[in-house]
Order: structure tokens, then sequence, then C-alpha cells
């Protein structure tokens, strides 16, 4: 699914979270959304999954605008999976999945297609390479795995459009590694929120750089992720070299003179 | 679960329903037998069944006793079912009508009434007591737009017992004669003394409401991730989240306004149920209501009869089995929620 972002601004309370910020991102292809932390990332998801709506601007789903769309609708095309959520009762890894079956239920009742929806989430948790741990209870599972299973829940609402919060938080490297393989293995049109630029690099076709609200570039890894551009964001000095194996750009940072910190007026001195 | 599984335990709730409501109403200070039961049954559908029902028992049965384990089942179901919406729309595996302030509201709003003389607004005047005191928990507990399980709980604690005060300060105010057994009756909660009003109350109130939320079910369940991942799978957050609420008000003011404020039903048995029945809300809903049904026939039974011929005001035997249920759930393995 083709996204189209508009003009896009809003505010909370007055206060100023995303400003005129426009994009599009192609069919197919995994786009990262970087920036420092405030810079709008959570929003920009949360605007693009309906679930907030723009002051000004719009989001376009395959030239459809979101705010034309019911809700349910909405979640039929997108799914959302957010940073560090767990359920407020013990779930099993199945019955969360079955959550994503939601959007495609009758209104009353749910529907008693449960053996659709079941096969469903079967075959979602297999995508992701989870069937062993259907039965496990949420608590049970390590952070690795609790994130496939939203994956998995994730596919299970048949979505074009799959959008991840930092999905590889609190993750240890060969679980980052192994999810952003299998996000990019479903083919699916996905957007996440990364913080690490290298994983970014390495994962995304495409990256869209915000800034205090502001996309500041956009483009392949190698066009946006350039020293200049990653000093005046993120007020770090690094060097860009090419993975010997993988040709995709690696970012290696320099360390910080903690004397003189640039001064960030909306942080205040650090 | 299998759908079996919990076919077959959903049946046995019913049929323990069933039989405890028919037991219920032979155990007394006169003698009834299950056969009086059945036959002053028969004789209201126009039926015989067996010799006639010798008149003074007909009238206990259907007067005294019927009205009162129908009035217990009807506001145990209804207190169950708002503990297991309220747990759920807040996140909060210890919410519940009694903990968040709602029956202690409720009262105070049915006590206010009933000084005034205007007991026909009763339902009414418990319904609103309900919503004032859900709608200041809830802004309380509010800090920063969320809302933790402690805050709410120590917000619920703080609305209560300004509620429970202000119910006993009226009552005392307006005292005569043997009043203290109505403060108690209020603040505790007791079916003592149903009439057939009280079960169209409560019956009523549990068969409009209680389907509406039944047929929510599916929603509910999207909320088990949160507002943000109920609204990404299609929920209408806000609007759905009010409506729940504010329905679970209306069920709780009914019921307090035939019962006073019961507490533990509504905390205890959703947590207990979903043990059978899993998390899911379509299932949960309906045992939750047959369950608290049975619970509080069973609890009101116990309350009249075990000191005997002094009776307990009900909310002491759920206090007795639901407080230790409760420091169970704090005690229980780290949860996510309580932290």
């Amino acid at each position: 699914m083709g996204v189209t972002i508009r003009d896009l601004s809003f505010s909370i309370d007055g206060t100023r979270i995303l400003s005129e910020v426009s994009a599009s991102v192609d069919t197919g292809t995994v786009t990262g959304l970087l920036g420092p932390n405030g810079a709008g990332k959570s929003t920009l998801l949360r605007l693009l999954a309906g679930i907030e709506k723009a002051d000004a601007g719009e989001v376009a789903l395959d030239d459809v605008a979101i705010g034309s769309l019911p809700r349910r609708e909405v979640a039929r095309r997108v799914a959302l999976l957010e940073q560090n959520t767990s359920p407020s009762v013990d779930l099993s890894a199945a019955e969360v999945v079955l959550l994503g079956r939601i959007p495609h239920r009758t209104r009353l009742l749910g529907s008693f297609g449960g053996d659709d929806d079941r096969q469903v989430a079967t075959d979602a948790l297999a995508a992701v390479g989870a069937s062993d741990i259907t039965d496990r209870l949420w608590h049970t599972l390590s952070g690795g795995q609790q994130q496939r299973v939203q994956i998995a829940r994730a596919l299970a609402q048949r979505p074009s459009l799959l959008l991840l919060d930092e999905p590889t938080n609190h993750l240890d490297v060969s679980a980052q590694l192994s999810l952003l393989g299998q996000v990019r293995g479903l083919g699916l049109t996905a957007i996440m929120a990364l913080h690490d630029l290298n994983l970014a690099a390495a994962y995304c076709d495409r990256i869209l750089l915000l800034h205090g609200g502001r996309l500041v570039a956009a483009g392949s890894p190698r066009e946006v992720l350039r020293p200049d551009i990653i000093a005046d964001v993120y007020g770090v000095d690094c060097f860009i070299m090419d993975h010997p194996r993988g040709g995709h750009p690696v970012i290696v940072f320099s360390a910080m003179d903690t004397t003189a910190l640039p001064t960030d007026p909306e942080r205040g001195t650090p | 679960m299998t759908g079996r599984g919990y076919a077959i335990w959903f049946g046995a709730a019913v049929l323990a329903l069933l039989l405890a409501c028919a037991v219920a109403v032979t155990i007394g200070p006169a003698e009834v037998s299950l056969t009086h039961v059945v036959g002053s049954f028969a004789q209201r559908l126009g039926l015989s069944f067996g010799e006639a029902v010798p008149p003074l028992i007909d009238s206990i049965v259907w007067q005294l006793r019927l009205p009162r384990v129908l009035t217990a089942a009807f506001v145990g179901a209804g207190l169950a079912l708002s503990g297991a919406v309220m747990q759920s729309v807040t996140r909060n595996p210890l919410a519940d009508p009694y903990l968040l302030g709602l029956s202690s509201g409720a009262s105070l709003g049915a006590v206010c009434v009933v000084i005034l003389g205007v007991s026909f607004a009763l339902p009414a005047a418990a319904f609103l007591g309900a919503l004032l005191a859900l709608f200041a928990t809830l802004s309380i507990a509010r800090v920063g737009g969320t809302i933790t399980p402690a805050r709410a709980v120590l917000s619920g604690l703080a609305i209560a017992q300004l509620a429970a005060a202000g119910t006993s300060f009226i009552i005392f105010w307006a005292a005569k004669g043997d009043s203290y057994r109505e403060i108690l009756n209020w603040l505790l909660g007791s079916v003592a003394g149903s009439t057939w009003q009280s079960v169209i109350i409560s019956g009523t109130a549990l068969l409009v409401v209680g389907i509406g939320i039944v047929l929510s079910a599916t929603r509910l369940d999207a909320f088990a991730f949160g507002d943000t991942s109920a609204a990404s799978l299609g929920i209408n957050v806000n609007a759905t989240r009010w409506a729940l609420l504010g329905s679970v008000a209306l069920l709780t003011g009914a019921m307090v306004a035939v019962s006073g404020s019961i507490g533990f039903v509504g905390l205890i048995l959703p947590h207990v149920v979903r043990g059978l029945s899993g998390p899911g809300h379509r299932r949960l809903l309906p045992l939750v209501i047959v369950c608290g049904a049975l619970f509080l026939v069973i609890a009101d039974t116990l309350a009249r009869t075990v000191f005997d011929p002094r009776e307990l005001p009900v909310g002491i035997i759920t206090a007795f089995i639901g407080v230790p249920v409760f420091i169970l759930l704090i005690k229980r393995k780290r949860s996510a929620v309580w932290g």
C-alpha cells in the first residue's frame, strides 16, 4: 500500500509536535523513521494509523484519505505495533494474535467463524516462526518472543501497511536482527520508528529523518545518513563506512566531548 | 479451554444456580419443602402439581423468600458483571464498583431521596450517585492523562469514605428509632426485606444493561493492550469507554438501590471465573453473570441462617470471603499491571 503524507501538522495543548510534514512511501518498501527523542516519530505513526486526527494536512493510503474511512476500515488496512505494551490479563500467545481479528468481526458478539479466525492466527504465528509458543502465556515470553507475537497479531489483521514503534527496544542483538529480518521478509509496506541508525541503514529501503517535528531529510540510507546531517540533527560526530559484506552504510560514532555539549533550547542545558 | 469444556462449565453453573435458588427458598424458620416451592410456581402458572400448597406456606414462598432470593441473584450477577467490565476498561485488576467508590456514591444518592421522602426516585438517585462517584474517582486518579491502578484504588477509597460518611451523617441526622440497622444495611449491603419491586428494578437493569454489555464483548477484548491498541483495532476508544462505564454506573445504581453497597462480589468473581473461561469476554461475561448470581444467593442464605434467628447484612459475608481473595491478588506473583 502506498502512503502519501501531505503537509501534516499536529499539536497537543498548543504545543506543535509535527509541522508540515510531507512524504511518500512506495508499496512494498520498508521505511525507517529516525530522529532524536521528541522528534515526533511516535506521533507521526499514530497519525498514519488514524488514531490521532491531524490539525492540518492529510494522510492517504493508496489515494484514499484516511480521515474519510471509518475506524474499522482503517484497522483492516493498517496495523500498529506500539512500544513496550503488555496485556492487563495474562493472555496466551494465540489469544493475543486473535485480537488482530477484531476489525474483521461483525459488530455485535463477533462472528461465529471462529475456525477461520483460528486458522489465520495459526498462519500468522507460523509466519513469524512462533508456532512453538502458541499456548505460552504472555508474561512467560522473552522480549523477542513478545515482539514476534505482536507482529503475528498485526499480521492477523491482514494489513497492507505495518507500522512499528521502536520494535527493537529492549531486545538483545540477535533478537533485533532476526526481528528486522522478519519484517523485511513479510513483503508488506512497513514504516518503523528506530533509534539505531545502523539498523536503519541495514534494513530500510528509505529513511525519513524528523527533527523538532519537521521532516529534515528523506531518501535512501546513503542519502540521508551523512555526517553533516547527523551532526545537525543529533549533535554528534561520525564517519560513514561501507559494510564489507552488505555494502550498506555503517555509521561509526566519535566519542563525545562531554565538556562542550551543544545546548538544546527545548531540553535545557544537559 | 475448548468450546465444549466451556459449555459444560456454563451448563453446570446454570444448574447450580437454579438448584441454589430453589434450596435457598426452602431454608428458613418456617418449614418449606422443595415440593412446596415447585407447587407454588405451578399454581401461579395455573397448573396443579400434587397437593395444593397451604396458603401460609405459599405466601412465605411467594411474598418473602422468592423475591429475596431473586434479588440476591440479580444483584450478584449485576455486581460481578460490573466488576468484570471495569477491570477490562480501566485495565485495573483491582477495579470494582465497591473499591472505586461507585457503590458508596449510589448509597449516598439513595439515602438522600429516602430521607426526602421521594422513594420513587431511588434508582435514579442511586445511578446519579454512582456516576458522580465514578467521575470523581477517575478525575482524582488522572494525573498527566494516565490513571494507574494504585491511584485509582486510592482515590476510590477516598470517595468511598466520603460518601459513606455522608450516608451515615444523613441517616444519623434524620435518625428515628432503630435507624442504626438501616445505616448498616446501606453501608454493608443487605437484601433483607426485598420485595417484588426490588426484583423488578434489579432484574430489569440486569436484562437491559447486561444484554448491551454482553453484546460489546469483542470491544472489551480490544482493550487488553490499552487504548492505543484498541484504537488501532478499529475501536472508538472514548465513546466505547464512556458508554461502558456509564452502563456500569447504571447497573451498580440499580443494584445499590435495592441492596445497599455490597462489596467484593465485583472484585473477586471476575478473577475466579477468568480462571475457568479464559480472558476472552465472549466467554467470560455470561459465566460471570451466572456465577455472580450463584455466589450472592449462597452468601445471602448464609447471612440469614448462620446466626439464626439474627441476620447478618450479606456484605459482611462477602467481605469475609472477598478480603482474603483481595490479599491473594495483591500478593500474587508480579503482574505487568500491579508491579
